[in-house]
């Protein structure tokens, strides 16, 4: 899974206005929400090594941009 | 100067024609050029419309970047030929890394549509060399994610190069220093959010926008563009180069 997120720092105002809602509901120990985006998909890849390499690259390429965001990668083998 | 016009569509392009209309009604020649084609083909000047290429799927622009026609834009960019990407042609040129930055969600997470005031703050680009620093042009905006951010080493070369050219006088939508458009050292490379090409028309409200798309075009920005009655007298039927 590849989960991208905004970079610290960088105003998320969808997070801000979920967080902004949660007193009302009575979540007053809720805090710090951000917002991102999760992709899942499958890797062919002889080891994790190579897999987490190959969507870095990916990362970089397509699935975030820099400027403004970050990329976790959690890799599950199959 | 540039007289033809390649407006790049991709799928989910949706301003290429009110682009190609303001061309046309300025005594410019716009041309088609599909996103799947590997060349411009024999333009001058290349623009990349508003819209939502590729259903503005992962982030605007950032599918439309790998669009084939990219190549050839990227190409011509660095040759030095003039490129203008206005709305979703901004975050396209953002996202293909020929221009600094990036575009998020407006602050106020909102859609917006409606007019702006920006101030030119530099002249010599391929879109704002018929105006003067410090003119005050009404445009319209029409987006979501036009909220212009970059990293504290990309602003300060923005603002000590005098790559900013066009910042708004309320900014709407939190871009940092007020950014409206923005454009490369060498100033033939233009990105921006507010709508030129629908303020080339008293009809459609204003004619600020045809000092712009008039400079692209390397005609004299017409004061005030007459009113046309009907689309066969937009044939273009002169062409003056500047």
């Amino acid at each position: 899974m590849v989960e991208v997120r905004t970079r610290p720092g960088i105003a998320d105002p969808e997070g801000a206005t979920i967080e902004s809602a949660l007193p009302r509901l009575g979540f007053r120990e809720v805090s710090g929400v951000r917002v991102g985006k999760a992709i899942r998909l499958s890797v062919d890849a002889p080891d994790e090594a190579v897999a987490r390499q190959r969507l870095a690259s990916l990362c970089d390429a397509l699935l975030a941009n820099p400027v403004m965001e970050d990329v976790e990668i959690t890799l599950t083998a199959l | 100067m540039a007289a033809t016009v390649g407006v790049v569509v991709f799928p989910g392009s949706n301003c290429e024609h009110d682009v190609v209309e303001a061309i046309g009604a300025l005594g410019g020649t716009a041309r088609i050029v599909w996103h799947g084609s590997a060349t411009l083909g024999d333009v001058d000047a290349v623009i990349l419309p508003g819209g939502f290429a590729h259903g503005d799927y992962l982030r605007p622009g950032a599918i439309a970047r790998f669009s084939p026609v990219m190549e050839a834009v990227g190409e011509f960019a660095r040759s030095g030929g003039p490129v203008v990407g206005i709305c979703n042609g901004f975050q396209v040129l953002t996202e293909a890394r020929l221009l600094p930055g990036a575009l998020q969600k407006n602050s106020g997470l909102r859609f917006l549509c409606r007019e702006t005031t920006v101030q030119v703050e530099r002249t010599d680009t391929v879109l704002t060399s018929g105006t003067n620093a410090g003119d005050r042009l009404v445009l319209p905006i029409n987006h979501f994610d036009g909220n212009y951010l970059a990293d504290p080493e990309t602003r300060r070369r923005l603002n000590e190069e005098g790559m900013v050219a066009l910042r708004y006088v309320d900014n709407p939508n939190g871009s940092v220093d007020d950014i409206a458009g923005i454009c490369n050292p060498e100033g033939n490379v233009v990105g921006l959010m507010p709508h030129p090409e629908r303020a080339c028309d008293p009809l459609t409200g204003g004619t600020d926008g045809a000092r712009l798309i008039g400079a692209l075009l390397g005609t004299q920005a017409p004061r005030v563009i007459p009113a046309r009655l009907s689309t066969a007298e937009s044939t273009p039927t002169s062409r003056q180069t500047a």
